[in-house]
């Protein structure tokens, strides 16, 4: 008899497309995030997989900080049209002309303007359900959530109050002008997706892969020169090899030392790596409670 | 690392047992806690004020947990070793626990209990056994926690084992293991204790990384709930309708002649299609798309199962339920009931039993089930459901109930055998 055995990523990608396509089934207007980072590009895959050879049952949608590092835009431009796929794109930039976000003084990082942006594009299209690529291994308060996380007619998160989520029962019931956030990948950890681009030979932005980058040091992290963070006076940049392991806004991601230049040599790094991702963020180092807070304001 | 294996476990025990610090214990020896994580449980340790870094501080994220020192919710942890990946689900002792306990024993292979050496197995543990039993998680692990607070005594541990033992003779559980621990100086977690010399079994870890799940899924009855009907539109794909799904049970292969329930009608499976290509076999829990050689009605909700084996269908069946919310659950109140990929409307038509927490008894004559109370139910159904016994197979007899003004979900079901000929112990609810 052969042995039926799964290894874990045969587990996690098959209970993967069953999240979506329960989310195909049981909403009307879904919609899918991509942001052309690595774990948007695995969720691409497992919609291939879930839903070919027909198209998929929503379109992709980007919100754009318009901080970006240029070679993810052309990337996810790139990717959605090879897929055939509608990608819808929302900017921050818009959303401040009018007055849909607003920023706080001194504020540089676009990473929490792109909630307001997200709200009134889920608004606008009337989207009663997004597909995120978050992992509950990224964050302490992304541990708690639900894969079927809802979201109240202010697009609001409260995480003492969810709602039980047992065996692979998702409750997608919603009333209208509310929402649901799903997140497919909620199971799967870093090493995990690197292993999932390695077998499924998926095509990744090239600054995934060590380069030369001008940088400078701040708050303990090398952070990409650019017009939107340029060099203070007293400030000396390096030209260092380095690659980004998360990608946000430019003006907060932070590159690390690396020498990978292929997968195998981003696993293996990431295997013996003792800082976690996130660890990379700016924006996340703030409060212990700051993804909790922004989550619960309605970021992804 | 490609083809390390999934094991999915749950911790519970009572409060100040130690769990999150056995949490923390197995990812800080490992080597899973990461530098910036330190630091941040560093800069935290000030909360708790003893200067001593606190390892729960790691799993409890939630602003209001730290404040208060406790868990609130169902915390997902991932670690991995060479040997096997590990998906933990971290549940809560205290308010709710029935709830979230419920809710993490729902996935789990493998559920680890822990008790305090000190006090040995009181009605929390009894509890915790029990619903790890009711949930049907195979396997089981009493660890005997904070050794070091009694001398690392054999007798105490054996007493305790002894204890558990003779209670858990009633319970529907395959395997339970032992191991004596101390979690906060990390005694036998990853490697065995040196202050243990009498204890001849492995460390938690190891136990972890060993234990045979290879069946703990069902693979004998062949089950597939149509998920989503595939229909590409485009003009090479003219004839393709496939039925999209998870296998919940068994084995399926090209050519096998298949049932289609409820409706009764038959077919064979022409292809097994996956975006990777065509399969001769596929099952449980493997994500396809099956297509039929008969062009018949099927749609979301329906199974697909082989015809000398079929699950039952019924719009009555008896069921033991969790309730999970404030307003309690009356008989004769119509709800919403997700099971498998059915969604209709049920209704509670008698409340045959609770169970007593405390004693785990019957309690006969009651009207209605409260937050986190567990009764024996019989339901009503506005339409035929298909299912198979939960212990046969979770995922075809678990369900949820669910509200339909406010769309909350309020309980979880398991259902049971329906008219039983001859009294099946392995089968057998503990309260009866």
């Amino acid at each position: 008899m052969k042995a039926h055995t799964l290894s874990h990523l045969d587990v996690l990608e098959a209970e993967s497309i069953h999240i979506m396509r329960e989310v195909a089934a049981e909403f009307e207007r879904p919609v899918l995030l991509f942001s052309g980072g690595k774990d948007s590009i695995c969720m691409l895959r497992i919609a291939e997989k879930a839903f070919r050879p027909a198209k998929f049952p929503f379109p992709l949608m980007h919100i754009d900080t318009g901080h970006n590092f240029p070679e993810l835009i052309e990337f996810r431009d790139k990717r959605a049209a090879e897929l055939g796929e509608k990608l819808i794109v929302r900017t921050v930039e818009d959303a401040l002309a009018k007055g849909i976000a607003r920023q706080t003084p001194g504020e540089t990082s676009r990473n929490r303007l792109q909630t307001p942006t997200l709200l009134a594009a889920i608004e606008e299209f009337k989207f009663d359900c997004a597909l995120g690529g978050a992992r509950r291994d990224e964050e302490k308060a992304r541990a708690k959530e639900r894969v079927f996380s809802f979201r109240d007619a202010f697009g609001q998160w409260d995480p003492k109050n969810q709602r039980p989520e047992l065996w692979n029962l998702y409750n997608g019931r919603i009333n209208p002008g509310e929402h649901m956030r799903v997140f497919p990948l909620s199971n799967w950890t870093e090493l995990d997706i690197w292993e999932y681009i390695d077998r499924e030979r998926l095509e990744i932005p090239n600054i995934y892969f060590s380069h030369d980058r001008e940088v400078i040091r701040r708050d303990n992290q090398w952070l990409p020169v650019s017009d939107l963070l340029p060099k203070r006076p007293n400030e000396a940049s390096h030209v260092l090899k380095v690659r980004v392991r998360t990608i946000g806004d430019i003006s907060c991601t932070g590159c690390v030392e690396s020498p990978a230049v292929t997968v195998a040599d981003i696993i293996n790094e990431i295997a013996a790596a003792r800082v976690t991702e996130r660890g990379s963020r700016a924006d996340d180092k703030r409060s212990e409670t700051a993804m909790e807070d922004r989550k619960r304001e309605g970021y992804f | 690392m490609e083809n390390t294996e999934l094991l999915r476990f749950t911790t519970a025990g009572s409060v100040d047992d130690g769990k999150s610090t056995l949490i923390g214990r197995l990812l800080y020896d490992t080597k899973l806690i990461m530098e910036d994580q330190l630091e941040s449980l560093q800069r935290s340790s000030d909360i708790t004020g003893d200067g001593q870094i606190n390892l729960a501080n790691l799993t409890d994220g939630l602003r209001a947990e730290r404040e208060q020192g406790i868990t609130i919710d169902v915390a997902y942890r991932y670690f991995a070793t060479p040997k096997r990946k590990f998906i933990v689900a971290d549940t809560p002792g205290h308010v709710q626990y029935t709830r979230n306990m419920v809710t993490g024993a729902s996935t789990a292979n493998l559920a680890i209990i822990l008790v305090d050496a000190r006090q040995g197995v009181i009605q929390q543990t009894r509890r915790h056994a029990y619903i790890a039993s009711l949930l049907r998680i195979p396997h089981l692990v009493l660890c005997i926690n904070k050794m070091d607070l009694v001398a690392y005594s054999e007798d105490i541990f054996n007493r305790i084992r002894e204890d558990f033992s003779s209670f858990a003779a009633g319970l529907a559980i395959r395997d339970i293991t032992f191991i004596p621990v101390s979690a906060l100086n990390g005694d036998n977690i990853v490697e065995k204790s040196d202050a243990m010399p009498w204890y001849y079994g492995p460390p938690l870890l190891r136990h972890l990384e060993d234990v045979y799940i290879g069946n703990d899924r069902n693979l004998r009855d062949a089950r597939f709930p149509v998920q989503y009907v595939i229909r590409p539109y485009k003009d090479e794909y003219h004839d393709f309708r496939g039925f999209a799904g998870q296998i919940a049970g068994g084995v399926f292969r090209k050519g096998d002649k298949v049932t289609i329930l409820p409706s009764g009608k038959t077919s064979t499976i022409t292809q097994i299609h996956t975006h990777d290509g065509e399969l001769d076999e596929a099952f449980a829990p493997q994500s396809v798309t099956l297509q039929l050689a008969d062009d018949i009605d099927i749609s979301r909700g329906d199974m697909i199962v082989k015809p000398d084996n079929v699950p039952y269908t019924a719009n009555e069946f008896e069921a033991m339920v969790c309730w999970m919310h404030d307003e309690p659950m009356r008989k004769g109140m119509k709800y919403g009931i997700k099971l498998g990929t059915k969604s209709a409307r049920c209704m509670p038509a008698d409340i045959l039993h609770r169970v007593n927490i405390d004693t785990l008894e019957p309690d006969v004559g009651a009207t209605s089930l409260g937050l986190n109370e567990i009764g024996r139910i019989k339901f009503k159904t506005t339409v035929p459901m298909v299912f198979d016994p939960y212990n046969r197979n979770r995922a075809t007899g678990g369900f949820i109930v669910v509200d339909e003004a406010t769309n909350l979900t309020l309980g979880a079901g398991m259902i049971l055998e329906p008219k039983r000929a001859i009294p099946n112990t392995d089968d057998a609810e503990f309260v009866i």
